[in-house]
């Protein structure tokens, strides 16, 4: 059940940082000149992402 | 091009001295049986007929048998020890223990003469040494001082041995000491988690210098000398340009000033400043150092305790550094109707904490997740190699093993600097957030 529940996390994660990563890909490729603001707010916004997936880690280890 | 090579080959060496070691010893990495499960699980296959020699049973009827585990090996890596191991040296560290009623106790783990794998061959006092860990001899009789436990001449330490026993429908590990035929419990330290990580509260408390404080305390020194090495440079230097490492820390510091501090902070930036450098610098110092292989393998990032203790500091920073309009976001959020409000604040407050647990979790998670997974791809070349049962295996998987290491070790250098940047980002727009003036005229 923990790797069960790891996994789903994993997954809704991986999809939430790929969504950034292409769409920071796409404005950078738009405006290149504003390339360091659109990478440190892809960094925050993934770290953010990152946090609600540690949380769901966390709790399939607690709940057994 | 080179440069690749030669650090290949010097990889490659290390890894192949590591295997020559084990097939010459036939006893690394290979401490941590749980005899419960060892005969079924592994018994038959690998232990068939010529492998005897390998297994060793004491007077108590435990048999240490040569089975590599790679998660308990892993595990065992990655955890803080009261020893400083440099290759097959051993630094003793000061111990400071305190048994409540019985009061503090000062002594050097150089006493217990532990060996590679931090098994002591010494009591000392009613302690020993397991698994690199001070262990408190749960026996009154046991006599003082300095008592061998282990067979010193042979080099070889089977008298301390751990037993995994479910009780209340948990696993429960507990270490026995075997003297003269009797095993006899040893009780670990105890840890303020609950039991989640550790064992939880135990008979003695460890207060003591361990590899991650002496850790902490060489990167302290490092870097207070390196910036006021800095600071004497700049003062003197005035209208030159900057030479040396001024440029590489000049480089981070200004990155972090303009990126980090003054887009999050607005006109504060000035007073969060040192606060945000000495959490950057501080856990990017204490990242790159536990990359070193080697060297202690101080794993202080991957120590929950440690990002546990940042985590709070940044908490007490955010929450006091809070305004008015901070906390009226939080208690009271303003133009939202009163039963949604009613929700809302329980979903604020509980943010307040989520927010440094995540932090925790965050940089615990990616610099522990990193570790280990150098140590199982280290640990591939004696899975194949049937821990030094079938050489010819492992010196094989030695190439394999390298490149994996390699580009797991590339990847580990860039987490290192990302994990200290997003501590520091993360820092320091809670830290915006909080201070921030709102402008309500025109929102609501």
């Amino acid at each position: 059940m923990i790797a069960i529940g790891a996994g789903l996390a994993v997954i809704g994660a991986g999809l939430g940082i790929g969504i950034i990563g292409s769409k920071a890909m796409e404005a950078i490729a738009r405006q290149p000149e504003a390339v360091g603001d659109i990478r440190s707010n892809m960094i925050l916004m993934a770290a953010l992402i990152e946090g609600a997936a540690l949380i769901a880690i966390l709790l399939a280890f607690f709940v057994k | 091009m080179r440069k690749i090579l030669i650090s290949f080959l010097s990889v490659f060496c290390f890894a192949f001295l590591a295997t020559a070691q084990n097939d010459h010893s036939g006893h690394d990495h290979s401490a941590h049986d749980h005899s419960s499960h060892a005969e079924g699980a592994h018994g038959d296959d690998a232990h068939g007929d010529g492998h005897s020699s390998h297994d060793h049973t004491n007077e108590c009827g435990y048999t240490h048998q040569d089975v590599f585990e790679p998660g308990a090996v892993a595990f065992h890596h990655i955890s803080d020890q009261n020893v400083y191991s440099i290759g097959p040296i051993n630094i003793p560290l000061p111990c400071i223990m305190y048994v409540p009623g019985e009061g503090f106790d000062f002594f050097s783990s150089g006493n217990f003469k532990a060996d590679a794998h931090g098994n002591g061959f010494y009591a000392y006092d009613r302690w020993v040494i397991y698994e690199g860990s001070v262990r408190r001899i749960m026996d009154e009789s046991f006599p003082m001082g300095k008592v061998e436990i282990g067979d010193v001449a042979s080099g070889h330490m089977y008298n301390l041995f751990s037993k995994t026993k479910e009780v209340d429908g948990k696993d429960k590990t507990t270490v026995y000491l075997c003297h003269n035929g009797d095993a006899i419990p040893c009780d670990s330290k105890s840890y303020a988690d609950g039991g989640f990580l550790g064992g939880g509260m135990s008979s003695y408390y460890d207060f003591s210098i361990t590899k991650n404080v002496f850790t902490m305390l060489l990167m302290f020194i490092l870097l207070a000398w390196l910036f006021i090495a800095m600071a004497r440079k700049y003062a003197n230097n005035i209208g030159k340009a900057p030479s040396g490492a001024q440029n590489l820390m000049e480089t981070m510091f200004v990155f972090i000033q303009d990126e980090v501090a003054k887009p999050f902070l607005g006109n504060k930036w000035e007073k969060y400043t040192p606060f945000l450098m000495a959490l950057f610098f501080f856990i990017l110092a204490l990242n790159l150092f536990g990359q070193v292989p080697f060297f202690g393998g101080s794993n202080v990032t991957g120590n929950l305790s440690f990002t546990v203790v940042i985590a709070v500091i940044a908490f007490f920073v955010v929450t006091f550094s809070g305004n008015k309009h901070y906390w009226e976001h939080i208690l009271w959020m303003p133009g939202l109707p009163a039963w949604v409000k009613v929700i809302i604040t329980p979903v604020e407050i509980m943010g307040m904490f989520i927010k440094p647990l995540t932090l925790t979790l965050r940089l615990f998670g990616n610099i522990t997740a990193g570790h280990m997974v150098i140590v199982i791809f280290v640990g591939l070349i004696f899975i194949f190699g049937q821990n030094g049962m079938n050489p010819a295996a492992g010196y094989g998987t030695i190439i394999a093993s390298t490149v994996l290491t390699m580009f797991m070790m590339a990847i580990e250098l860039l987490v290192a600097f990302l994990q200290a940047f997003v501590f520091t980002i993360l820092t320091a727009s809670y830290i915006g957030a909080a201070v921030e003036e709102h402008h309500h005229a025109e929102e609501h």
